[in-house]
């Protein structure tokens, strides 16, 4: 096997914009927003940059399909600038390509940008897209909720565990969002609820209701990245962060074309994390993670992914979350900035703003959601569907973590 | 001459049944005379029904008797095809998966169109064995008396020399323009005239005119009639014409005004089918066809008549139905009213008809793979096995997706997803033999669904690019007749 790029790579500047409606700013406004706090974060200036990577999932609602929106927005040197588009991983697969070439050598400073300005489409919710001109002949023009809500019928039926009592399960994960959210200034919803509001909430796609479901936003967020040697160079010696682990899984048919699959889980989530786990040498999740920062695109995939990244056991993810394992004040804190549902999703950004949140409270400067003596942290994207997806895995964590 | 006939048939109405109280208590503000026809039941299209779909269900629905065999030709009678030029029989062959040995064609332009395929067919059936499938989706104006009096269906018969059910005694055509309603090319509602003028001047004369030159030719007496198929509304105008000919008016047959409506083109089959269903060995069946004329078929039930009972036909679709009372559900499906649906329903849904053309077998005769190492079945078929245990690389052969039963693996109510008819129902159908795919649910109301529970396939619209003016077809889930609840 491969030795991975365990340490490789040190982030060494990070940078996130307010997530929300941003009415006020186009797409390449956000990117700067951003863009500004990371440069003042690494102490560095534009011409350092070597090479850049751009993550934009929905080009035909905001900018424009190649990379020069990135080069042109922050007018950097002509340097090898790559746009990168993989579903709602695709904030996360920025950074991997940046961290890639710093870690074989190719550059020694490079940029990952991700950002989504989805507010201009005109309507709630992601907008439809076509799958190409063969599955469109077929597939059901399906929706994220419609697809993420089949998780509840069949691990309600697998698990035995009515629907009623999922959904229990389920609200606490979005009032523990909220809750979280209303901590974190740069959230696109800071407003508390109640259990009862939510699971009073209309319903969007069976048994999925409203706050069930994150919305979408607009938002940036990047990281510069070097290596350590040369972060040292920069002065960087306290709490220098490093990237333990990116790993990539995507469904290769199994999941939606054969039986074997019983739609309780996702299957690459699995994959992706034992890997990382392994580059990273974690033996035991559950101890060596302080913090979790996992897609919860819906609440249901924030349940299942806790098992899926077994950190619990299969079938008892409900009664974890309902324990508080999960929150602020348990033990492996779980979307502490208010994860999608409450921080936001613009898809391109998402990835990054995980791993922004897991450097900042390494940093010591989360405000009034730090947590106490965080080490390292993993983040979770899902994109696509459950039975047709792209899972990313990226852990980072304090370079002096051994 | 070789005996030629009725060899099998099979219907589909729709399972939507809009009472007709509901229809007449909308229009009450209006038109309060209406309410004295609110009785009984219509039946309507789903929103992604039309007359190709229903022509599709109502051959399957017939294969159950079995009794398939190959057919030479395939007719397909309708006034409203959703193409006026792209050959519908020829889709309907394809979903089929018939041979493309096959002569087709759409007869349509009356009401007569029916009868008029169903002559045809029998006229070659010495020599070969037909489909002959008649199939009406019906438009009418809001207020309209055809409002209340129409309906949606199909029906399919099979034609030939061999196991006859019911045997071609002869036939006589009167064409004759009386113009008792129209409809333009380019319009999709009738313009009808006054019903008495259409009773006296239409019915009472036509009918006995070709019927006097059918007795004739075929030696039967107007005595000797058991059943008579006239497809009207009107009881009195059967009765009428009936007493007129000489025939018995208990030999009139149901002309399902109570659970399904008059089908147009479709009807007199459909009324014929229902015949069939309860008719005796020797007894004597006259099918009329009207329109611009008439067409008069006359039947007589063989031995093989008591076979019948293996073919599904209208007395299990008039059962299956549902009855609806919301009338705007029926408006917006027939496309009476034009609903917003936001702007998510702006989605361009263009068929790209090179790719559609190369999977064709794929998509409208729904066949998958099956691999010949691992015998896993698939849907799509593709290059590399989908079994990972399995994924040998060239090992996929046709496997037939139609008449497969599925479980439901997972489903979701989607309140999101565009749909013109919301919720938007779908999920994962896994197959018998390890294939499984995400399929829309069709015929299911909310709180239906349940994982576990068994489905069968059907073909239907996927979606509608109004941006061209097209339509594109798949197969969908829907219960299985019989175990639904």
């Amino acid at each position: 096997m491969a030795s991975g790029i365990k340490d490789k790579v040190a982030i060494v500047g990070m940078g996130c914009s307010r997530f929300g409606e941003r009415w006020d700013c186009n797409a390449e406004d956000l990117m700067l927003e951003a863009y500004w706090e990371c440069l003042e974060d690494a102490g560095i200036e534009t011409p350092e940059i070597e090479a850049a990577w751009l993550g934009l999932c929905y080009d035909e609602h905001s900018m424009s399909k190649s990379a020069i929106s990135l080069p042109q927005a922050l007018r950097l040197a002509n340097v090898p600038v790559t746009r990168v588009e993989n579903l709602c991983a695709t904030g996360s697969e920025a950074l991997r390509g940046a961290v890639y070439a710093v870690a074989a050598g190719a550059c020694d400073i490079a940029l990952a940008m991700g950002v989504e300005k989805l507010k201009d489409t005109g309507f709630g919710g992601l907008p439809g897209r076509s799958m190409g001109t063969f599955d469109d002949l077929w597939l059901p023009g399906v929706t994220a909720p419609g697809s993420f809500a089949q998780i509840c019928t069949a691990y309600s039926e697998k698990h035995g565990i009515s629907i009623d009592e999922l959904k229990q399960a389920m609200a606490h994960v979005s009032w523990k969002s909220h809750e979280n959210g209303a901590r974190n200034p740069k959230a696109h919803l800071r407003n508390r609820v109640t259990k009862e509001q939510i699971l009073k909430a209309p319903m969007i796609a069976y048994p999925l209701g409203m706050f069930d479901c994150c919305g979408v936003s607009d938002g940036a967020a990047c990281a510069i990245v070097t290596t350590p040697e040369r972060a040292r160079e920069m002065g960087r010696e306290h709490n220098l962060v490093s990237v333990k682990s990116m790993q990539l899984a995507l469904s290769n048919g199994a999941e939606m074309f054969y039986d074997s699959w019983d739609g309780t889980s996702a299957l690459t989530a699995g994959i992706a994390s034992k890997k990382a786990y392994q580059e990273a040498g974690i033996s035991d999740p559950a101890a060596e993670l302080d913090l979790v920062e996992v897609h919860d695109c819906f609440s249901i995939t924030e349940l299942i992914t806790m098992e899926d990244l077994g950190l619990s056991e299969r079938g008892s993810a409900p009664k974890d979350i309902m324990e508080g394992r999960y929150d602020s004040d348990g033990a492996i804190p779980c979307n502490i900035d208010g994860g999608l549902k409450c921080f936001g999703h613009p898809l391109g950004a998402t990835g990054l703003r995980m791993v922004y949140e897991i450097y900042q409270q390494i940093h010591g400067r989360a405000g009034d959601r730090q947590l106490a003596d965080v080490r390292q942290g993993l983040t979770h994207n899902l994109g696509g569907f459950p039975n047709r997806n792209v899972c990313s895995i990226a852990i980072v964590g304090r370079y002096d973590l051994h | 001459m070789k005996e030629t006939g009725i060899t099998g048939f099979g219907a589909y109405i729709p399972r939507r049944r809009l009472s007709r109280s509901a229809i007449a208590e909308a229009h009450s503000w209006a038109i309060p005379g209406l309410k004295a026809r609110g009785k009984g039941e219509r039946s309507f299209c789903g929103h992604d029904e039309d007359v190709i779909t229903m022509a599709v269900a109502a051959v399957r629905s017939g294969q159950s008797g079995g009794g398939a065999g190959p057919v030479a030709s395939l007719l397909l009678a309708s006034t409203t095809l959703p193409f006026a030029d792209r050959q519908n029989a020829t889709l309907v062959g394809e979903a089929l998966g018939l041979s493309e040995d096959l002569h087709t064609a759409d007869i349509c332009g009356s009401m007569r169109a029916g009868t008029s395929a169903l002559i045809q067919a029998l006229n070659n059936a010495s020599d070969q064995s037909s489909l002959v499938v008649a199939a009406e989706q019906r438009y009418s104006k809001p207020g309209s008396v055809q409002e209340l009096t129409t309906g949606d269906g199909a029906a399919a018969l099979r034609v030939g020399s061999e196991n006859i059910l019911a045997r071609f005694i002869g036939c006589h055509t009167v064409s004759r323009d009386l113009v008792d309603h129209y409809r333009s090319a380019g319009s999709n509602v009738d313009y009808s005239l006054e019903e008495r003028w259409i009773r006296d001047e239409g019915y009472l004369k036509i009918i006995p005119d070709a019927l006097t030159r059918l007795f004739e030719k075929t030696g039967v007496a107007a005595a000797d009639i058991n059943h008579l198929v006239i497809p009207v509304v009107a009881a009195r105008t059967a009765q009428a014409v009936a007493k007129k000919c000489g025939i018995d008016v208990a030999a009139i047959a149901d002309n399902l005004q109570g659970r399904c409506g008059d089908a147009g083109a479709a009807q007199g089959l459909l009324m014929l089918i229902n015949t069939l269903e309860s008719a005796q060995a020797g007894e004597k069946i006259l099918l009329l066809g009207f329109g611009q004329g008439c067409d008069a078929l006359l039947f007589e039930a063989t031995e093989g008549i008591a076979g019948g009972s293996a073919f599904r036909g209208v007395q299990a679709e008039l059962e299956k139905g549902t009855v609806e009372t919301n009338y705007m559900r029926f408006l917006s499906y027939s496309g009476a009213i034009a609903m917003d649906w936001g702007i998510r329903a702006e989605r361009d849904t263009r068929t790209a008809l090179s790719a559609f053309y190369r999977n064709r077998e794929t998509f409208t005769a729904f066949v998958g793979g099956r691999c010949t190492v691992c015998e896993t079945v698939q849907f799509p078929k593709t290059g590399i096995c989908v079994n990972p245990d399995c994924n040998t690389p060239g090992t996929q052969v046709a496997e037939s997706f139609r008449d497969k039963l599925g479980t439901i693996k997972s489903f979701t109510e989607d309140w999101l997803a565009h749909s013109v008819s919301p919720p938007f129902m779908y999920g994962a159908v896994a197959f018998e033999g390890k294939g499984s795919l995400i399929m829309e649910f069709a015929d299911f109301d909310p709180g239906q669904l349940q994982v576990g529970d068994s489905v069968s396939m059907t073909f239907r619209i996927k979606d509608k690019d109004k941006l061209r003016d097209f339509r594109r077809y798949f197969w969908k889930a829907v219960p299985v007749i019989g175990k639904g609840r």
